[in-house]
């Protein structure tokens, strides 16, 4: 299919485009990478007046090193994620994560601000985000503002952006000393999305989970973190039985899709099954 | 044919990279949709959103008011429309309702057409569908089978949904039955599939005065041109069909399409030339499926395992209407169900059903998969049956080497094989004892993957076909194929083949061929196919027949340049035309090498034709067409292991190995590749894809997210050999080879994940076997409590 009409921008700067976006309203989008929007326009799901090409914003792309956190550029490309030293060092989840997503082509030109933007509960870095307790920072006409990302995806699709306020980048800490992570991501085909995904993050001392956080994908409307389990690891024994009996809770609270790759009790079990096999990696058992 | 042969260094058995490749891989060629004309407009088709409905009115005034609109049609501008047409109605009694290219008063499944909009861009053209109001009446959709055959269901056409029943019977089946110590029954499903060729369809249709030339992404120019002539009023010397390079088929372009043919109409009326490309989306919808077959089938065998005899019930959706060969695909299998085995009776009977989705037709293996899967399923259930090993009945039943030509209870003659041969390699490739130890050693350790080994020992037929043969199943048109070879005044050779190539490869093996038979250079061979005014004869590709027949009419060609060039030979050297030799491309005297002219004088003598006998038509030039005596039978045995995730339910292939007989081999690279890809086509139907339609009867797989392509990054390695058991009914001895991997590869895979599975009280998994399915099945078992031991033992 081949789009509608729509009028393009690329402004050249974030307060250029921060402009350009107020002035088309409601019906103007920002593009970056185009791996999300541009199939929507194509099959004709989506049609903005307006579209601000973000793309060539040089200062929005690339990871720095703020000591206790790390600041990721909202145009760093899922490829540039995947490669990057310092988020294997610091932020090794989001590294493997970023070498799970679709393939080779689409992982060069999408961006980490631009998959967590699109707000799919089927994306892996909208849960991804929720397990590093990340800060999504936004650019709007009134200034920068911080958004944790429990706050951040509202519903499917939808996050708690203005409609004229631009994703820049996100804050995550780093993970310290005894930290272990792992996303395990379910899908049909290597370029799929994930019937279902758990990224765990798990901190072990002294024969024990001292604490985890858990993110799950394509569980719900919004990416979901899997409190009960959570907190039913926590300072639980470093065993398989352990984490299994914890990671047994990790559907509660959770409405997950029936859809054409799996019910909703197929995901539930699936969120149980790879919530223990994530966390035995992500604390070493 | 002649004897003479070109020793020196054969072509035939080199591993050659292909000539087309540089073109195609480097996007230098023309694309149907690369096509650019004068005026060139674009068209844009509004399609049913609805399954079935009465169509009340269609307004295009709307749309012929948006920008850059030229023309809007609906069904009232085109009057009485043409069937598209069927070309094997295979009973006398069967339903044919008509099938106009643009519906008129009903719809019958999402996506068909009711209007076409005309603009001078794709966007202006995409925009202004949205203009043309049509409305709908619904009527009830008419979605499963078997329903579709009870009592007081809703009609898709008039006649009803049954659309014919064809019988066949062998031997006596009731005997064979009767008191036989082991019957197993089952009943499997053949998924609907979507074939997705990398090149989405395309036409270009354009007249000049009375002559209309038609470019199309299709398998079948040949077909087309004389579909376009015998039944849409074009007189067919005004009709020029032209298949450019062609981004594959695998059958899906075996078809005479609605849209080809209202392009053709569509650019007369608006006396310009059109354009149609559809989207990955679009042809989801409307190129026609494949497979969708229930398939009942039954067994009779002794204790020993000897088989006693087959039944086979099946019900074939055709979809909403008869297209090329719809109605034929199942019965294609028809022949195939015994496949390797030796029995006394055989009865099959299909019944075609009418349904409200977009119609099936010819898929890779077309009926010969579906026949292989169902016998391949069975004989495993059945050694289940017997307690033994499935290789070991598989061997107990099988055709020796020794017993060919062999007829089958189907009636064919096979007339070569060596199915011990293949099976021996294959298990010695595959450590076939050593995976079984392991699959116990998991089995008792409750390993929660567990390990499965799969079997497949296939035979197909291919080199349709022999034209009696086809005839006498009312198949429309012959079986024949055409070449032409002509040799240039340089000695430089131009091939024309019927043989339609769409990424096959062609090209490159028909110059092995001329090559070896004319004792010319490889690089001096041209070989011209894909447009009638340059090939006007062929009966296009399909069915693996390229080789089969295609190849071997280019030998009968280039058997009367030889016989042609030894005339003029004899003339010059004045030497009787029956002491003359053709041997490494020199014409001689018999014993005398020395004496004599290279083809390449001949053909500059021909050229100048100054000197040259008497009565000769100064041409080397020459045609062969020709018709087979006999399908070829390619085999081999397929061993598949798969690991079970038993918690998630995923499948994991760890080995494959292939090892096929596809007789002689023109060139190893061209069957390595036809190989690894149709494994894979088979692998897909076995664990990815499936055509789903939800119950108002939407296509809910219309994009390539929902329907699942496996890509290179699902897929094992596959480890492929060969033996090779010439064909003994053609002069080359091949058997052709573009569906041996898929008619073997899904039932290897999915015995393997049900050897897996079996333990735990399971005997099948439908397809696509995907982990959801799996996990299912094995919960279901346990919560029955179907396995012997429980899970994992």
């Amino acid at each position: 299919m081949i789009p509608a009409k729509f009028e393009y921008t690329k402004p050249g700067s974030v307060d250029e485009a921060v402009r350009a976006l107020a002035g088309g309203g409601e019906d103007a989008k920002v593009i970056a990478g185009g791996q999300s929007l541009l199939p929507l326009l194509r099959l004709r799901l989506s049609f903005p007046d307006l579209l601000v090409d973000v793309g060539g914003l040089g200062e929005l792309r690339g990871v720095r090193d703020e000591g206790e956190t790390l600041w990721i550029g909202a145009l760093t490309t899922i490829d540039e994620a995947q490669r990057d030293p310092v988020l294997a060092q610091h932020c090794g989840l989001l590294a493997q994560t970023a070498a799970l997503i679709a393939d080779p082509a689409v992982r060069h030109r999408g961006t980490i601000g631009g998959a967590l933007a699109h707000a799919d509960p089927a994306g892996d870095l909208p849960a991804v985000a929720t397990a590093l307790d990340a800060t999504m920072i936004a650019r709007g006409p009134g200034g920068e503002r911080a958004i944790g990302a429990g706050d951040f995806f509202l519903d499917y699709l939808t996050t708690a952006l203005a409609p004229s306020e631009i994703l820049t980048g996100i804050r995550v800490p780093k993970l310290g000393p005894g930290w272990g992570y792992r996303y395990e991501k379910f899908n049909l085909t290597a370029q799929a999305w994930a019937i279902v995904g758990v990224a765990a993050l798990a901190r072990r001392a002294d024969g024990h989970v001292a604490e985890a956080r858990i993110g799950l994908t394509n569980m719900g409307l919004v990416p979901v973190r899997a409190q009960a389990a959570e907190q039913a690891v926590a300072g639980a024994e470093a065993s398989t039985q352990a984490l299994r009996a914890a990671a047994e809770r990790a559907d509660e609270g959770t409405q997950p899709p029936s859809d054409l790759h799996g019910g909703s009790d197929y995901r539930r079990h699936l969120a149980r099954v790879l919530t223990a096999r994530a966390l035995a990696v992500a604390s070493g058992v | 044919m002649t004897t003479d042969t070109q020793a020196a260094a054969p072509e035939l058995g080199k591993a050659r990279t292909r000539k087309e490749d540089a073109r195609l891989l480097t996007g230098q060629t023309n694309w149907t949709d690369n096509i650019v004309l004068p005026g060139l407009l674009h068209m844009a088709f509004v399609r049913s959103p609805f399954a079935h409905a009465r169509i009340t009115s269609v307004d295009v005034s709307a749309a012929k008011d948006m920008p850059g609109v030229i023309a809007a049609f609906s069904a009232a501008d085109f009057g009485e429309q043409a069937s598209l047409p069927c070309g094997w109605p295979v009973t006398e009694d069967i339903v044919m309702p008509p099938h106009p290219p643009m519906a008129t008063d009903e719809v019958r499944y999402v996506g068909e057409a009711v209007a076409v909009v005309i603009a001078r861009d794709r966007y202006e053209a995409a925009d202004a569908i949205a203009a043309v109001d049509v409305n709908y009446e619904p009527l009830p959709p008419v979605l499963d089978m078997r329903a579709a055959l009870e009592e007081g269901s809703p009609k898709v056409h008039e006649a009803g949904n049954k659309c014919y029943v064809w019988p066949f019977v062998q031997g006596d089946v009731d005997a064979a039955f009767r008191d036989a110590p082991v019957v197993v029954e089952r009943t499997y499903r053949q998924q609907r599939l979507i074939p997705c060729a990398m090149e989405p369809r395309a036409v270009v249709a354009s007249w000049v005065a009375d002559e209309v030339t038609l470019w199309s992404s299709t398998q079948i120019p040949h077909v087309l041109r004389f579909a376009l002539g015998a039944f849409f009023g074009i007189p067919e010397q005004n009709i020029r069909v032209i298949a450019p390079d062609v981004g594959g088929g695998f059958g899906s372009k075996l078809q005479v399409t609605a849209e080809e043919v209202l392009a053709v109409l569509v650019s007369r009326k608006v006396g310009r030339p059109v354009k149609w490309t559809e989207s990955r989306s679009e042809g989801n919808l409307t190129i026609h499926h494949g497979r969708d077959q229930w398939q009942r089938i039954k067994v009779a065998a002794d204790r020993d395992g000897r088989l006693r005899g087959l039944e086979v019930d099946l019900l074939a959706d055709m979809g909403a209407y008869l297209m090329l060969v719809t109605p034929g695909v199942p019965l294609l299998g028809a022949f195939m169900y015994p496949a390797i085995y030796k029995m006394d009776a055989y009865s099959f009977k299909c019944t075609g059903v009418f349904t409200t989705k977009m119609p099936t037709d010819a898929y890779r293996g077309a009926g010969r998969p579906e026949a292989t899967f169902a016998i391949e399923r069975i004989m495993d259930e059945l050694a289940t049956e017997l307690g033994m090993d499935p290789l070991e009945l598989r061997e107990r039943n099988w055709i020796k080497h020794e017993e060919f030509p062999y007829t089958t209870i189907a009636t064919l003659v096979y007339d070569s094989g060596n199915y011990e041969a293949a099976t021996a390699r294959a298990k010695e490739l595959f450590g076939y004892d050593e995976l079984r130890a392991e699959q116990k050693a998991r089995r008792v350790s409750g390993d929660p993957v567990q390990l499965g080994i799969g079997i497949s020992t296939f035979t197909e037929m291919c080199g349709l076909a022999p034209s009696r043969v086809v005839g006498s199943l009312r198949y429309g048109v012959g079986g024949w194929e055409n070449a032409t070879v002509r040799v240039l005044a340089t000695g430089k050779i131009e091939v024309v083949t019927g043989s339609s190539a769409h990424g096959q490869g062609h090209e490159t093996a028909w110059s092995q061929i001329v090559a070896d038979k004319l004792g010319v250079p490889f690089e001096d061979i041209r070989v011209l196919h894909g447009d009638t005014q340059v090939s006007a004869k062929g009966m296009d590709t399909y069915g693996s027949r390229s080789l089969t027949v295609g190849g071997i009419a280019l030998v009968g060609a280039c058997d009367k340049v030889i016989a042609k060039a030894k005339k003029v030979a004899a003339h010059l050297l004045e030497a009787s035309e029956n002491d003359m030799e053709f041997t490494a491309g020199r014409l001689h005297v018999r014993g005398d090498p020395g004496q004599g002219h290279s083809l390449q004088e001949i053909a500059l003598a021909t050229f100048t034709a100054h000197n040259f006998p008497d009565g000769t038509e100064p041409s080397l030039d020459s045609e062969h067409t020709y018709d087979p005596e006999n399908f070829s039978f390619p085999h081999g045995t397929h061993l598949c292991a798969t690991e079970v995730d038993t918690e998630t339910g995923r499948v994991t292939i760890r080995s494959y190995v292939a090892v096929d007989d596809v007789g002689k081999v023109v060139n190893p690279l061209i069957v390595e590749g036809q190989v690894h890809g149709g494994i894979v086509q088979g692998i897909a139907q076995a664990l990815y894809e499936e055509a789903v339609y939800d119950d108002d009867g939407n296509l809910l797989t219309t994009t390539l997210a929902d329907y699942l392509v496996p890509s290179a990054a699902d897929l094992p390695h596959l480890t492929t050999d060969r033996t090779e058991t010439p064909a003994t009914t053609n002069p080359l001895g091949v058997k052709g080879v573009g569906e041996a991997g898929t008619i073997a590869s899904t039932p290897a895979v999915v015995n393997a994940i049900v050897d897996a599975l079996r333990p735990m009280g399971i005997d099948d998994v439908p397809m696509p076997c995907t982990p959801e399915r799996v996990w299912r099945a094995i919960k279901s078992a346990s919560d029955t409590g179907a396995g012997q031991n429980g899970g994992g033992q």
